[in-house]
């Protein structure tokens, strides 16, 4: 019977692992040796630390990797902001029907695939697009406004994108707030501030630091939105790891990066757990 | 009639099978550009062969990437171009010699065949043979912007945010022509091409504020030229062709201190299991009527011998149009690439894009 369960056990257990380690684990490995060799002749390589010295004597590099750094939480902010009065409304207020329809529009640009979200903000954007079109139009404009192609644009696609991924954890955890608790504290002399000080964000807390873990790498990771909508000007951090492997053929400065990026995702959301007191296992579970 | 096509050619490839004419049928898995494997030719092909063609689109950097992530597995025969064969296969190893007795010499252009054979050869093996041809240079809306004539005048300031070209290694070197320099000369000194590519950085990064955006692929410089967003980019010849046919101001020009001409070729990857195919491939696409076929896909014109006689008359006017003789003469063609170079452009095409 004992056995039984064991076998059972590393069954159901043997497809997880073989994903983490075929697909996770081995490559990574693999990446991090090949971060760690250095070219020194055609097909010579050594092995060395010439790839990290890189990065740090570089200042393009280092300053590319903390614009990418700051935008990334200035975008997960943005979102928060703009999600949490949506999220409230959708889990409080809204009831029945109004609920499910708006939960549905909320989902509804996630049907078509984000390049084709992004290429809609390219559209409405663009010097010969439809905002400004209708600016010269409403007679706001003189000549053609270009919108696209600079840090507001990426903004705009980055919020956008990960617009849902920060609804989707704050109403369920909204949801589980009863309802006769915010009017317990209401009854008690709370204004509407100081409830949703005390009572809403405290409960809400674990949802919005998982929507902000996972809008957070996702803006990071992204390399579509700020590719197309950053023009000239885009320099991500994600863009620089594709033309090192692509363009460049420098898979070793290239897997350096990779590993980089990781660090930084990794420290910044340790960071956040420990300055909101959370921990991975309250907000996952 | 498309439905009926496909329906005639599917019954002649099943007569075929059923027949069993070719007991080695192969599958290619082709390596290719956009347009150099048309669905009409494919089918053609393996109606009178009997092998399968699986066409993956790709340009010359993923190319290698691909390749080289698998030691030269996955395909059976690949397009680089010729300046890109013989430093990535000293470096990486990734592809095979080409066996010249398997291809029949007589439908290439001689000089052409000659200088590609020259250019992908390490020690005494041949790594490619000719197929596409064409050139980079200057696509232009001479009602809005006829001034100008060379790379360098699309840094004129009456044209800010009026202009876009690629940040790829062909702009540093139409770049570098145009501030006359010689970055060819230049290649096998390291030092030398570096100091070359630090007088292009500081053009290009003085050139900025000029530049709309910086575009990635062929059909987003489309769009920002067919709307008029831009009236002066750096592009392709076919691209300038292509536009020309919408809007007659638009057109290719071929730039003062020359266009950059480019060979696509046929390379066989080293692990490539289908070679009997791949020949046969190389052999049937370069007879001029189906290298006619492929130019009017791509709009460029390929190395087979007669084929112009088959090309259309008004992709023949158009050409004609951006090349008079001495533009043709002043064509500068892609010497091989040493393996490394990429390392220099790239840092200098990274502070491009990062300055202000």
């Amino acid at each position: 019977m004992r056995s039984e369960a064991k076998l059972g056990l590393i069954l159901l257990l043997t497809p997880l692992l073989l994903w983490l380690s075929l697909l996770i684990f081995i490559p990574h490995v693999d990446m991090f040796l090949v971060s760690l060799r250095e070219r020194v002749g055609v097909g010579e390589y050594k092995i060395s630390l010439a790839n990290y010295l890189t990065f740090i004597n570089e200042p393009l590099y280092l300053h590319t990797f903390l614009r990418t750094a700051v935008m990334s939480i200035l975008a997960t902010m943005i979102t928060l902001l703009i999600a949490f009065p949506v999220s409230y409304y959708i889990a409080k207020i809204a009831r029945g029907r109004t609920q499910s329809a708006l939960f549905l529009l909320c989902l509804v640009p996630f049907w078509v695939s984000e390049l084709v979200r992004t290429f809609g903000w390219m559209i409405l954007l663009r010097e010969t697009g439809l905002i400004s079109n209708l600016l010269q139009f409403l007679g706001l404009a003189d000549g053609p406004v270009e919108m696209l192609y600079n840090d507001a644009a990426i903004m705009v696609g980055l919020v956008y994108t990960s617009m849902l991924f920060m609804v989707v954890p704050l109403v369920t955890t909204l949801e589980s707030l009863p309802d006769e608790v915010i009017e317990a504290g209401y009854d008690l002399g709370g204004n509407g501030l100081s409830v949703l000080r005390e009572i809403v964000i405290p409960h809400a807390a674990p949802g919005i630091v998982s929507g902000c873990i996972v809008v957070f790498m996702l803006s990071l990771g992204n390399y579509l939105t700020p590719t197309m909508l950053g023009g000239k000007d885009s320099l991500w951090f994600t863009e620089l790891i594709y033309s090192q492997f692509i363009v460049r053929f420098n898979w070793e400065l290239g897997a350096a990066f990779g590993f980089l990026l990781l660090g930084l995702s990794s420290l910044i959301v340790w960071g956040m757990l420990k300055l909101t007191g959370q921990s991975l296992e309250k907000t996952m579970g | 009639m498309n439905f009926r096509n496909s329906l005639a050619v599917s019954t002649l490839a099943l007569s075929v099978a059923i027949v069993g004419l070719p007991a080695n049928a192969e599958t290619l898995r082709l390596l290719t550009w956009g347009g150099y494997a048309p669905e009409d030719v494919v089918a053609k092909f393996e109606a009178e062969t009997g092998h399968k063609v699986e066409v993956t689109k790709s340009n010359n950097e993923e190319m290698i990437a691909k390749l080289r992530a698998t030691g030269g597995g996955g395909f059976d025969l690949a397009q680089p171009s010729q300046d890109r064969i013989a430093g990535p296969q000293e470096e990486f190893g990734i592809y095979k010699p080409v066996d010249m007795s398997k291809i029949d010499t007589s439908l290439f252009i001689p000089s052409m065949l000659e200088a590609t054979k020259g250019n992908t050869m390490l020690g005494s093996d041949v790594y490619g043979v000719p197929h596409v041809w064409g050139t980079s240079g200057l696509v232009v809306d001479t009602a809005k912007a006829a001034m100008v004539k060379d790379y360098t005048d699309l840094c004129s300031e009456e044209l800010t945010g009026k202009v876009s070209y690629r940040l790829k290694r062909p702009t540093l070197i139409g770049f570098a022509f145009a501030m006359g320099l010689d970055p060819f000369a230049a290649y096998g000194d390291e030092a030398a091409y570096t100091d070359v590519m630090a007088q292009v950085e500081a053009k290009l990064t003085e050139c900025k504020p000029v530049v709309k955006t910086y575009w990635g692929g062929g059909d987003e410089l489309m769009g920002l030229l067919r709307s008029g967003e831009v009236v002066a980019s750096m592009a392709w010849d076919t691209g300038g062709w292509k536009l020309n046919a919408d809007n007659p101001d638009i057109t290719f020009v071929a730039p003062a201190s020359g266009a950059l001409g480019w060979v696509d070729t046929f390379a066989l990857p080293a692990k490539g299991k289908a070679d009997e195919a791949a020949y046969a491939w190389i052999n049937f696409v370069m007879q001029p009527e189906v290298a006619a076929m492929i130019t009017a896909a791509a709009g460029n014109f390929t190395a087979s011998q007669g084929a112009d006689e088959f090309a259309a008359d008004d992709l023949k006017a158009r050409y004609q149009a951006s090349f008079p003789q001495e533009a043709i003469d002043n064509i500068k063609w892609y010497p091989p690439v040493p393996a490394g170079l990429e390392a220099i452009e790239g840092g200098v095409l990274d502070r491009v894009k990062a300055a202000n």
